[in-house]
């Protein structure tokens, strides 16, 4: 184990009677980044995430949190663990104070500092005003603000979010992507699954991609991106039309390939960096203006992909509308 | 200590959750008293008032067996199908302390069912000559084993129905077989033999000892017999929580 890893998973599995759910996965994650898991339905991201919180027994394989076994002695790894299920799973007669008081509780915190922090975190959240209220009247994006709190109360070293913004407004999921950051700038560790691959491309520090029970691919999101581009691409769009120049522009510019994307724009692709002064000089001088050059990348929803074999699309709206488990 | 505020907490979310729910206080009440005046007025077609006494062990141990079963198995499928029983699975706290103070609530809620026909007997009846140390131990006996028969059921059920249903294939047949309607005596063989497996055999002797003097072992056996089967049972429902809940 690396030094500044929190966790090391190595060769995990889980099968029930003859079915794979999770194949003999290793990876790792380090402390105080945020690491995203993301998959397509029935991949075994939550399969693993039970493994590693306890909530299911692996069939093989070695976990380890923050040096502690996490297989032989699960309870010593919860007692730094915070974990925000995919479903809320608060007490709904019970208020948002009280139930953040007994989350707390069940981590031996002491009353007058669960309390104090209770306020904190309702504060926090603005859920103040709603603190007294039956969790049961909450709305869902309160809701899932109110479990969030009560996977931190405790201040854990590490944090399980499984799908933390799914089916919540947009101002709430926002809230949730900066506490995120702020957990990851006190030095919280976060592990996070989600199926919107955006969030995880602008939140995530390294990701990795699981399918049908093995991982297909992880690294940073640049190493990730890097892995599916082959050279450079910019658009260029201009006030004129550029289609009819296309075939031109690819014969005085041979070392790159010339696509037309549109009338008022053009592609131009290249294994090495595309020198852009020469092309613009060549359109001025043929009366076009250019007034966008855009450098094209990949992103990570390519790659998703292009290593899943699933439209990125199709999953979210799956997701969404519950047809598929977890 | 961390465990302890864990274990208190729990205890105290059950009892302010679902014990002191007004259902279930007016059920804790309702419940032993509807017992009470059936077998008051079940001889005769009067009301029978003389036989009190003897009929208390067998009050007070249904009022146990049905208050206690039903609710432990209700709320913890309740809390399972609603997955909030999963942040206690998750708690830092070893899971037969978890188990432990999900016990002490159905305990303290029998021990309320129990005495419920106790005081209704007193307005008609002298209770002198009672062994109260030896009731006293046989009520908590009576429902630490309901308790734990309660738990057994919610570990296999998956829906409250299920575990309502469930509840009755135990506690009925336990009603026939313990000897508070007819005397073990009297039972054929296999039946007699089927009714020394069951604890609220033993417990509701103890009773009858404490209460009419009339118990059929010694009190020290059935107390014995009582702690043995809460000791298995205690430990097949955590082997079984650890099997089924814990996939």
């Amino acid at each position: 184990m690396n030094a500044q890893d929190i966790v090391t998973v190595t060769n995990l599995s889980k099968y029930y009677a003859d079915f794979i759910a999770v194949n003999s996965i290793s990876f790792s994650i380090r402390r105080g980044e945020i690491f995203g898991f993301l998959g397509p339905n029935g991949a075994g991201k939550t399969t693993t995430i039970n493994m590693m919180i306890g909530l299911a027994r692996p069939s093989c394989g070695f976990i380890l949190i923050d040096g502690i076994d996490g297989v032989k002695n699960v309870k010593k790894t919860q007692s730094i663990m915070g974990i925000v299920p995919d479903e809320s799973n608060l007490y709904d007669e019970m208020d948002g104070f009280n139930n953040l008081c007994f989350c707390a509780s069940l981590y031996g915190i002491r009353k007058d500092i669960r309390e104090t922090r209770a306020k904190t975190l309702l504060e926090q959240f603005g859920l103040t005003q709603a603190g007294n209220r039956p969790f049961k009247a909450y709305s869902k994006g309160m809701r899932r603000k109110l479990t969030i709190a009560a996977g931190i109360i405790h201040k854990p070293k590490m944090l399980f979010l499984d799908e933390p913004t799914t089916g919540i407004d947009v101002e709430s999921a926002l809230q949730i992507r900066q506490l995120l950051l702020k957990l990851k700038h006190e030095g919280t560790t976060v592990f996070i699954t989600t199926h919107y691959i955006e969030e995880a491309e602008r939140i995530c520090d390294r990701i990795a991609f699981i399918a049908g029970g093995s991982i297909v691919a992880s690294g940073t999101v640049q190493e990730l991106m890097d892995s599916i581009s082959h050279g450079h691409t910019i658009c260029l769009t201009a006030d004129k039309n550029l289609e009819t120049l296309a075939g031109e522009l690819q014969v005085r510019f041979d070392d790159c390939t010339v696509k037309s994307v549109s009338d008022n724009s053009i592609i131009l692709v290249s294994e090495k960096q595309i020198a852009l002064l020469p092309v613009l000089q060549y359109l001025d001088s043929m009366g076009i203006s250019v007034f966008e050059a855009k450098e094209q990348r990949p992103a990570l929803v390519d790659v998703f992909v292009k290593v899943t074999g699933i439209e990125a699309a199709k999953l979210k709206t799956e997701k969404e509308k519950g047809v598929v488990g977890k | 200590m961390k465990t302890w505020i864990a274990f208190w907490s729990i205890l105290k979310k059950d009892i302010q959750n679902y014990y002191l729910k007004p259902p279930n206080i007016s059920w804790g009440i309702i419940f032993p008293l509807s017992w009470t005046l059936m077998q008051m007025i079940r001889s005769s077609g009067g009301v029978n008032l003389s036989g009190i006494r003897e009929m208390l062990p067998g009050l007070i141990s249904m009022s146990i067996l049905f208050g206690t079963t039903s609710m432990l198995a209700v709320t913890i499928t309740f809390e399972r199908k609603g997955r909030s029983f999963d942040r206690l699975l998750l708690a830092p706290i070893p899971l037969g302390i978890m188990v432990a103070a999900k016990l002490s609530g159905a305990i303290i809620f029998g021990l309320f069912n129990a005495f419920v026909p106790v005081v209704f007997a007193v307005f008609f009846v002298d209770l002198a000559g009672i062994n109260w140390g030896t009731l006293l131990v046989g009520v908590f006996l009576i429902a630490v084993t309901s308790a734990l028969l309660g738990l057994v059921i919610a570990v296999s059920a998956k829906e409250v129905f299920e575990a309502q249903t469930f509840s009755n294939f135990f506690r009925f047949p336990m009603l026939f077989l313990c000897g508070l309607f007819l005397p073990i005596s009297s039972l054929p063989g296999f039946l007699r033999a089927l009714s020394y497996l069951l604890p609220l055999t033993y417990g509701t002797d103890l009773l009858s000892g404490s209460i009419t003097g009339t118990s059929v072992l010694p009190p020290v056996l059935s107390v014995s017999l009582l702690l043995v089967f809460a000791a298995v049972l205690f430990a097949f429902c955590q082997h079984n929580i650890r099997k089924k809940w814990i996939m």
